[in-house]
This record gives C-alpha cells, sequence and structure tokens, in this order.
C-alpha cells in the first residue's frame, strides 16, 4: 500500500462505518413488508427479510441466522395477527433486544394498522390452523398496503426523526404511483370481476374483495391441513357439474391437488407468487400476478 | 403430600370454574361483563379521538396519502381493528402415552461402565401413560418472561407431579444480553434444553440416560450473551446449587456450573446449521446415590463433562412444511474422581465415560416422517478396589450400542401417533424394543427452538 494514500483509506472507511450507523437495521418478517420498507426509507434503511415468497410463513423455523439479525434490528415489520405465532416469539425473546419487544416503536405489526376480515367469534382446532384474529393475508389489498405505508412511515419517523423530511417525501412518491398503479390494475383486472375459482388454502379474502372474484372451494380440507383424497372427491362432484374459471395456489404451496383438479375439470391452475421475489418491487409483483389471472384463459 | 394437595386443589379449581359457568352465579359475571365492555368502549373511544387527531395531521401532511386511504375506507368494516387484549397466559397440555414391548426383562436394564439415576431405567411393559405436560407461560410485564411446565406421571398406584421447569427470563435486556433464573433445562447439550416432547424419537439418546438421567436440570441462573455479529454466536453459563444428578448434595451454595458456546448460520437459502461446544462441571459432589442391580452405591468426589454438538437442517427453498431433512450428532465425555461406597466398603475411583449418538429425520411427505439413530458408549473405569468397581458394574469392557428407527404419522401440528423400533445393546443381552406412541398439543402451543 501506498504510505500517501493512507489518509484517504482512513477517511473512505471512517465515511463508511458513518453509514452502516446512520442506517436502521430493518427485520421483516415476509418480503412485501421489505419491499414496501425499501420503497418508503430508501437508502435510510438496511432491511433483511426473515422469509421468501418460497415459504410458508406460518411455518418457518427460530433458525440461528434469524436470531442473529433480529438482535441488531431497530425495527421488525411483520404482519402480526398470529401470522408468525410460530416462530416470531421465540425471536423475540431470544433476541435480548429492547427496542423490538412488543409496545416498543420498533414493533411494527401491519394488521395491527388495518382492519381485518375473517374474525372469529369461537375458534377451535378442530377448524384447522385458524387465526382468530381475522384473516393475515392483507398484501392482497392495495388500499390495505397504502394504509399500512403510512403507518409504517410515521413509525419510521418516530424512530429516525432526523430524515422526517425524507420519510415523507418517499410516502408522497410511493402513494401518488401507488395509486396510479392501482387504477391500472382495476382496468386490467375488469373481466375478472364474478370469475369464480377453486383455492387451495384461505389465502385470498382480500382479493376476491378487492377484484370482486368468487371462491367456490378450498382444496384443505381446513384451513393449514394438507388436502386428502376424500375431500378432493367432494371438491371434484362439486365442480364437475359447475366448474369454475380456475384454481389457484400461493407459490410457496404444494401444486399436487391443484394440478390433479385442474387436469379432471379442464380448467387452468395458477401459481400465484404469494409475496415479493428478491430484488422486485411491489408494484411490479402486482402486475405479475394481475396479469397471471387476466390472462388467465390464454 | 404436598403434592397430592396440588392436585386436589388444581382439580378443585377446575371443577369450580365449570360450576360457575353452569349455574347461579351467572349474574355476578355478567355485571362483570358489563363492566368490562364498557371500559373498553370508553377506550376505544379515546383510541379513535387519537386516530382522528393522527389523521388530521396526515391529511395536512400528505395530501395524496389520505386520498388513498379514504378510498380504502370504503372496504374496512371498522378502523379500530386490534383483538380485546388477553392478560391470561399461555396454557399448553401436552398428553403422551405409549404401548410398549421388550423382549428382555426391563428389571434387568443395565449400562454396563455408567452409574445411573434414579430416574434412567426403561419404563413400564405395555400400555403406559407417558409424561403429560402442563405448561404456564406468559410475558411477565415488558421486561420478563415466565413459565411453569408440571410434569404428571405414575402408575395405577401413584402419580407423581414434579416441576419440570419454573423460570423467569428477561426480554429484551439489551447488549445481547439474557438473564434467566428458576429451574431450567441446562443449555448443555443439543437436545437436553428441549422438552421430550419435542424429541424425535421415545426415548433419550443412551449418552443421556448414562450421563443425566435423561435430561440434566438446573436450579439456578443462566447468562447468554448474544454477539453483535452477522452469524449467530452466542456465549453463556450457568450456575446452579448443584443438587439434581449428576451432581448431589453440595454443600457451599454453589454445586455445579457450565460454560456454552453455540455458532449458527444458513448456507444459501435451503440450509441451516448449529455447532454448540459446551463443559460442565460439579465439584465436591456428596454422596450422589445410584443403583446397579441390587446394589445401591455412593459417589463423592468431583465430575466434569465436555460436550459438542452439531445440527443441520435442509429444507427446498427453505420451506420446511412439506420436505425436511434433519442430521443430529451429540458426543459427551465425562471425568470424574473420587471414591464410591458400596456395601460400606469404600474405594478410590476414577471414572471416565464416553458416548455419541447420531440421528437423521427426513420428512417425505406433509405429514410423514421417518428417521434412524445410533447410539454407541465407552468406558475406561479405574479404582483401588476392584471388587466395589465391579459390584457396581463400572468394570466392563462392554460397549453400549443401541440402532433405532421410527415412523411418525403427524395429522396436524398437534398431533403425532410414532412408531419405533430399538435393538438395543444396552447390555450383554439384546433387548428389541417397540414402541407405539401418541402425543397431543392442547391449548396454545408455543414455538419450537431450532
Amino acid at each position: 500500500m501506498k504510505l500517501y494514500l493512507l489518509p484517504f483509506y482512513t477517511l473512505f472507511l471512517f465515511t463508511m462505518s458513518q453509514v452502516s450507523y446512520a442506517q436502521i437495521n430493518l427485520f421483516a418478517c415476509e418480503p412485501e413488508w421489505a419491499a414496501l420498507a425499501k420503497e418508503l426509507g430508501g437508502n435510510q434503511l438496511h432491511i433483511t427479510s426473515a422469509t421468501t415468497a418460497q415459504q410458508d410463513p406460518h411455518h418457518i423455523q427460530a433458525r440461528p441466522s434469524l436470531i442473529a439479525k433480529i438482535r441488531r434490528a431497530d425495527m421488525i415489520a411483520c404482519t402480526g395477527a398470529e401470522l408468525e405465532v410460530g416462530w416470531l416469539p421465540l425471536l423475540l425473546r431470544k433476541s435480548a433486544n429492547p427496542k423490538i419487544q412488543p409496545g416498543e416503536p420498533g414493533h411494527f405489526m401491519a394488521t395491527k394498522q388495518v382492519s381485518l376480515t375473517g374474525k372469529l367469534a369461537v375458534a377451535d382446532r378442530s377448524m384447522g390452523d385458524v387465526h382468530a384474529a381475522g384473516n393475515p393475508h392483507i398484501q392482497f389489498d392495495p388500499y390495505r398496503i397504502a394504509k399500512v405505508a403510512q403507518a409504517m412511515t410515521a413509525r419510521l419517523i418516530e424512530i429516525d426523526p432526523d430524515n422526517k423530511a425524507a420519510y415523507e417525501n418517499n410516502l408522497n412518491n410511493f402513494i401518488t404511483h401507488w395509486q396510479q398503479s392501482i387504477h391500472q390494475w382495476e382496468q386490467e383486472a375488469a373481466s375478472l370481476r364474478g370469475k369464480s375459482f377453486v383455492a387451495h388454502h384461505e389465502s385470498w379474502p382480500y382479493l376476491i374483495k378487492w377484484l370482486g372474484l368468487k371462491q367456490v372451494a378450498v382444496l384443505e380440507p381446513k384451513p393449514g391441513v394438507p388436502p386428502t383424497t376424500s375431500h378432493l372427491s367432494k371438491v371434484l362432484a362439486k365442480t364437475e357439474k359447475n366448474p369454475p374459471d380456475f384454481i389457484i395456489y400461493a407459490s410457496y404451496q404444494s401444486d399436487k391437488a391443484a394440478k390433479w383438479l385442474s387436469k379432471k375439470i379442464g380448467k387452468p391452475a395458477i401459481s400465484i407468487p404469494f409475496s415479493v421475489s428478491e430484488d422486485e418491487t411491489l408494484t411490479h409483483w402486482y402486475n405479475t400476478f394481475i396479469h397471471q389471472l387476466s390472462e388467465y384463459d390464454k | 403430600m404436598r403434592q397430592t394437595l396440588l392436585v386436589a386443589t388444581m382439580t378443585a379449581t377446575l371443577v369450580n370454574s365449570h360450576q360457575v359457568f353452569a349455574d347461579s352465579e351467572t349474574e355476578t359475571i355478567k355485571h362483570q361483563l358489563d363492566a368490562l365492555k364498557k371500559e373498553y368502549e370508553q377506550r376505544i373511544q379515546t383510541l379513535e379521538a387519537r386516530l382522528k387527531k393522527i389523521e388530521q395531521q396526515q391529511k395536512n401532511a400528505e395530501p395524496e396519502a389520505q386520498k388513498v386511504a379514504t378510498e380504502s375506507e370504503q372496504n374496512n368494516e371498522s378502523s379500530i381493528t386490534s383483538a380485546l387484549p388477553s392478560f391470561n397466559p399461555d396454557i399448553s397440555l401436552i398428553l403422551d402415552g405409549q404401548y410398549a414391548y421388550y423382549s428382555n426383562d426391563t428389571q434387568n436394564y443395565r449400562l454396563p461402565g455408567f452409574m445411573l439415576g434414579a430416574e434412567a431405567g426403561l419404563g413400564n411393559k405395555g400400555f403406559a401413560l407417558g409424561e403429560s405436560e402442563l405448561t404456564i407461560s406468559s410475558n411477565i410485564d415488558d421486561k420478563f418472561f415466565g413459565q411453569l411446565t408440571l410434569a404428571f406421571s405414575g402408575d395405577a398406584d401413584n402419580t407423581e407431579v414434579s416441576v419440570e421447569e419454573a423460570f423467569f427470563q428477561t426480554l429484551g435486556l439489551g447488549y445481547g444480553l439474557t438473564l434467566k433464573g428458576g429451574r431450567f433445562f441446562s443449555a448443555i447439550g443439543y437436545l437436553n434444553e428441549q422438552h421430550a416432547h419435542a424429541w424425535d424419537f421415545a426415548d433419550a439418546p443412551l449418552i443421556y440416560r448414562g450421563l443425566f438421567g435423561d435430561q440434566l436440570v438446573n436450579d439456578g441462573v443462566q447468562v447468554t450473551y448474544l454477539l453483535p455479529t452477522d452469524i449467530f454466536m452466542q456465549i453463556g453459563g450457568e450456575l446452579s446449587a448443584g443438587d439434581h444428578f449428576p451432581a448431589a448434595g453440595s454443600q457451599n451454595g454453589i454445586g455445579a456450573w457450565s460454560l456454552f458456546f453455540n455458532i449458527g448460520d444458513d448456507i444459501g437459502i435451503e440450509h441451516s446449521w448449529q455447532l454448540g461446544v459446551n463443559y460442565w462441571q460439579a465439584d465436591s459432589i456428596k454422596d450422589r446415590k445410584s443403583n446397579f442391580l441390587d446394589t445401591t452405591s455412593l459417589f463423592n468426589g468431583d465430575s466434569k463433562i465436555a460436550s459438542l454438538d452439531f445440527v443441520y437442517k435442509w429444507a427446498p427453498n427453505g420451506n420446511p412444511i412439506n420436505k425436511n431433512f434433519k442430521f443430529q450428532f451429540e458426543y459427551f465425555d465425562r471425568h470424574e474422581d473420587g471414591s464410591i461406597a458400596a456395601n460400606n466398603i469404600n474405594s478410590n475411583y476414577d471414572g471416565h465415560q464416553y458416548g455419541w449418538y447420531a440421528q437423521g429425520i427426513f420428512q417425505f411427505m406433509p405429514q410423514w416422517k421417518i428417521g434412524v439413530r445410533y447410539d454407541q458408549l465407552e468406558s475406561d473405569n479405574s479404582g483401588s478396589n476392584s471388587a466395589v468397581l465391579a459390584t457396581t458394574g463400572l468394570l466392563n469392557s462392554f460397549s453400549p450400542k443401541r440402532y433405532s428407527a421410527m415412523l411418525e404419522w403427524i395429522p396436524s401440528e398437534f398431533s403425532r401417533i410414532r412408531l419405533q423400533y430399538n435393538y438395543d445393546n444396552s447390555y450383554q443381552n439384546s433387548d428389541s424394543q417397540l414402541f407405539v406412541q401418541y402425543t397431543y398439543s392442547l391449548g396454545t402451543h408455543g414455538a419450537h427452538q431450532y
């Protein structure tokens, strides 16, 4: 190393460390919240997602790598409504991190910011793996996402008030763009209104409401219970007489049952990415599945 | 007596709570509910007021954002959403039982070279209730978490209730530190911290049976420090009274201590692993009782255990629900130095026992798992009076071995039926063992460790 460069190296290293210190560490439980945080936080945030779109967020293990990540988080952004009940509480306890415990500003639950459908007055395990607090899969409602975006911005400002202006600016840009996109998606999906489908799991109540779809049957006999032969034959009997327009299942779910039914009734089975892929934006992800759905018969 | 009392009280409470709902006291409850309702209504009103204020502020700040939010309002049933908070602790009940077949007489069971604790034998032949577990846990406040696990076991003649774990643990203490105190399973070894119902086989590995009487329990404190590193690294230590096997009757308050270090990470998205090294020591153990056939022996002296554990997991796309594989290996090495007394004769004793097991579990489709396990133990003990060592089963060149295989059906995450076969060479007469075991989990069931 040339000695005269030393001060420059030192300066470089110093600024690097400054940058990494200034950043807020955000731990997202699901990729959709990581993508949203990226829109809203920009360079102020260092974001990690605990899961990918290929993983079932109900069934994640509290792996050592996740404990190491959540230990250094300044904020977590998760779905809540019991979606992560099998792993997040354990991560929180193991984290030894005061900033992200329930009640702290760093503990952000998306479902707490919006209303949920499918709340249950009575929940019993014989009903399967149900969420008494309501259906947590809100990422398929763009309006709810907008609400979550607002709340997340407020939270980011609370945690990092120095960058208030930047966060507000990001939110404005995101909402403007998001609103235009919603308009486009609604136009593209207008032909889907009233279409009927069979789902693998109760993953779509928000999508159904938004696009005016009709769910006629579910391949799982009970939420979280894999399809059984007897249940599938019931679904087949029901759908043979009155075939739905298509069958949908989430990217992380087994495609066996959906493809089997698709073959039997001659209707397409569509694998919808359940969340954002790596390095994808929320808008791109919405574009993808709206396109997939509206082109189902092509 | 105390235990009977506890059971009686618990039963009484359960029965009483039923009657309350069944008959005349409904009025009181109605009043209480009304009061609660009023309180919540008030709270919701304040919340609504606050929300309005915030929305007003946001309106001024971001008109665009507000527009979308108003539209979304049409989709919403109401804008206040949080469910009623619940202050009740989580209650989880594990029901466990099995049918067991052993080709040998279970009374003859022994593990040559190892001094076994009282609980280390085999279970009963035929139908038997396993350990039913009742766990009550909750965040105590924003600083502490608490958990109590009671284990119920026994046969027709007597019922035993034991406090398996009763501990508090700090929540988000900061600086990577966590403090735990009370009675808890030691963090020494990978399997040790897990409750028996979370194990992949119906019985403990032989080395756990030989060294700990299945599980090492501490009455004491534990401190762990989680390093602020990219990969998971944790150092921890424990101090305990040392009155649970394999320590015993310590005089000076702190009878045993331990240190452990864990490191772990992911490799890509599909693989993850964790490695642990552990050390445990108990000095001046006093009169530790062991049984070998008809002879009861007492050990006095020091005991040191070093161990290594490794776990590797794989799941396609890192999504374990449909298919996954787990490999697990643990090695323990114990040195003991002191004296042994049996039939009123004393002998100096220098003991060395070590052993390992390795197991692989494959979930090949959503509700099915298969697994295999291999156990092997060795010992190298010596003493001044070999007759004493011989009558206590410590002088033996035999190496215990065991082969196990199991098949599990898991209808949901709350139920499991297991079929397990062991070819057990714990001692010279090999034993064929067969278990049909059920495990059910009722109520809120907490997350399982990695």
